[in-house]
């Protein structure tokens, strides 16, 4: 299985990445050497099997509903790029 | 050509948790911007989600209460998306293994009909964008994270709805259910019960499920029929005029009733959802799933049914009084103290409800106790009061609390049934209006209505009519 620019171009579009030419042909190339590698896995018959989600035979745990103090408010916005209003500042988003 | 429409609705519904699905900040609606907040919900790093258990339980007696089968294993799953109110770059949702599915729900209209659940899964919300009012703020929008984390659940039905009336009968049988449950406010102007519909058209008597295109942004049952008729009838022009219909996300506009596509997020529906390695499967065991079943409460339709038949009250009332269970079972009560089901109804149904609205209450908060308002039929039906002044004596009651005992004592508002003192009264007023009596007795028997209405007067309106009635019958007509 090899990959397309053009799938680079999306997982890059998705991620938010913005890739120079150069580097679009070579993730390209190094992309689609790293899916040769895994695609080994697929000469393996796996009729039958349940996809191993986790390899650990656990279920999740649960918590009580109980509520507990947050983060001061200060404290929560202390790393934000920006703030304003009690609030996260960003770009506008046009909906 | 003729068109049908198809119709498949997603609703997301809050859990009325205290906390939140995967951390421990509160649910409060309404305070402050971001002051329920925490590293886990913030998506900082190096932070772990763990479970909230009645969360779970929750979602498994709403699975319950719509016949979905419950998963045993149930996974949970990241939806990767860039926006801003979406702390951690994903929200942590259910995809290939969800939490119930298979379910139904039965809706009334045309007769009846049977509409399809698909499934019912976990997720979490995610926050709030605020967009400033002032011109300093035109660049930028707000992120309130309060919301973000707290329970949802998604129940994704069939696209087994063929009309917007029966979509807005499904949604509304839903949010009975939901409310009942006492899992969810089902607030729709607050979103805690949203709705996304999925419509689409198709030529009658084709089999291939046409284009769709989702509506987001109805928050009440109007709009939720206006955005579905307004996209039924755009559908239908475009394809008319030779066009085709493209699938998009589009906004219910409800200041002008339009439907507009939302091109924003189009390009990259491309969530890439994967297992979530933060959290081990979930598991639910049978044990959880029967005790859930058995706190299930008596659900909406059960109870109309039962209301009209043990009653036999109209179909009407059975629905009004069984919108919300607090109502039903103070109907209830009244009627157990009665005896009278009809009447009890036109009381709790015609005053009290009036009065509640008026005031925007809850029944819940209402003074009047239904042994209140079992006492006031009593007295209605013995003839102490009139079923005028029970008005009044009822409007009292609800002011103050007090019962109607109370009140017809303090202000003396008893009912004259006594005949020997009406019979008083009556002579009384017949030899003051001599003029009226004869002419009354030369044939002008319209001036019955005048005897009655001086004796009224006499009585400050506390006479029993049928009384009064009797005796001037008598004496007029003697």
């Amino acid at each position: 299985m090899s990959i397309t620019k053009k799938d680079v171009l999306h997982a890059a579009d998705l991620a938010r990445l913005e890739l120079t030419a150069e580097e679009q042909d070579l993730y390209t190339e190094q992309l689609s050497r790293i899916l040769n590698y895994v695609e080994k896995l697929s000469e393996l018959d796996t009729t039958g099997i349940a996809p191993t989600t986790y390899t650990v035979p656990l279920k999740t745990v649960m918590r009580a509903d109980e509520s507990r103090p947050s983060l001061p408010h200060e404290e929560a916005l202390s790393n934000a790029p920006d703030s304003d209003k009690d609030c996260f500042k960003v770009p506008r988003i046009i909906e | 050509m003729k068109y049908e429409t198809v119709i498949g609705l997603e609703v997301h519904a809050q859990l009325l948790t205290e906390s939140k699905l995967f951390c421990a900040c509160s649910t409060k609606f309404g305070s402050g911007p971001n002051t329920q907040v925490c590293p886990v919900c913030l998506g900082l790093p190096g932070v772990l989600p763990v479970l909230n258990g009645k969360s779970v339980e929750f979602a498994v007696k709403m699975a319950l209460a719509v016949n979905c089968s419950v998963n045993a294993k149930s996974v949970f799953a990241r939806k990767n998306y860039f926006y801003p109110d979406l702390p951690k770059g994903y929200q942590i949702s259910q995809y290939t293994e969800p939490l119930a599915e298979r379910g139904y729900l039965d809706i009334d209209t045309n007769g009846g009909k049977r509409i399809g659940i698909t499934r019912i899964h976990m997720e979490e919300d995610a926050g709030k964008l605020l967009h400033g009012e002032g011109p300093e703020d035109s660049g930028s929008s707000f992120v309130d994270l309060n919301r973000a984390g707290v329970p949802l659940i998604e129940i994704v039905s069939e696209p087994d709805m063929r009309s917007a009336d029966e979509a807005q009968a499904y949604l509304k049988s839903l949010r009975d259910i939901i409310v009942y449950l006492e899992i969810c406010s089902g607030n729709m102007e607050e979103g805690s019960f949203r709705c996304d519909a999925n419509v689409s058209i198709r030529p009658v008597g084709a089999e291939k499920l046409g284009t769709k295109a989702e509506l987001k942004n109805m928050n009440s049952f109007k709009f939720v029929k206006e955005a579905i008729e307004y996209e039924v009838e755009r559908q239908i022009d475009v394809v008319e005029s030779g066009g085709k219909v493209v699938q998009e996300t589009r906004l219910f506009d409800s200041a002008k009733g339009i439907t507009a596509s939302m091109r924003s997020k189009e390009e990259a529906h491309d969530y890439r959802y994967f297992p979530d390695p933060d959290l081990l499967p979930l598991v639910v065991s049978d044990d959880l799933i029967e005790g859930q079943r058995k706190t299930l409460p008596e659900l909406p339709e059960a109870k109309r049914t039962r209301f009209i038949k043990d009653y036999s009250i109209p179909a009407y009332d059975a629905g009004v009084l069984t919108a919300s269970r607090d109502l039903a079972n103070y109907y209830e009560e009244v009627v157990k103290a009665t005896n009278e089901p009809k009447v009890s109804s036109n009381w709790v149904m015609g005053e009290l409800l009036r009065l509640l609205k008026e005031d925007a209450r809850d029944v819940r908060d209402c003074a009047v106790t239904p042994a209140s308002i079992a006492g006031l039929i009593e007295m209605i039906k013995n003839g102490g009061i009139s079923g005028k002044m029970a008005k009044e004596v009822f409007e009292a009651m609800y002011k103050t609390g007090k019962t109607p005992q109370e009140i017809v004592k303090s202000t003396g508002m008893a009912q004259i049934s006594n005949e020997d003192e009406l019979s008083r009264i009556i002579d009384d007023v017949i030899t003051r209006n001599p003029d009226n009596f004869a002419r009354y007795k030369a044939g002008r028997v319209q001036l019955f209505g005048f005897f009655v209405g001086e004796t009224m007067k006499a009585t400050k309106g506390q006479a029993n009519p049928q009384v009064i009635n009797k005796l001037l019958k008598e004496k007029l007509d003697k």
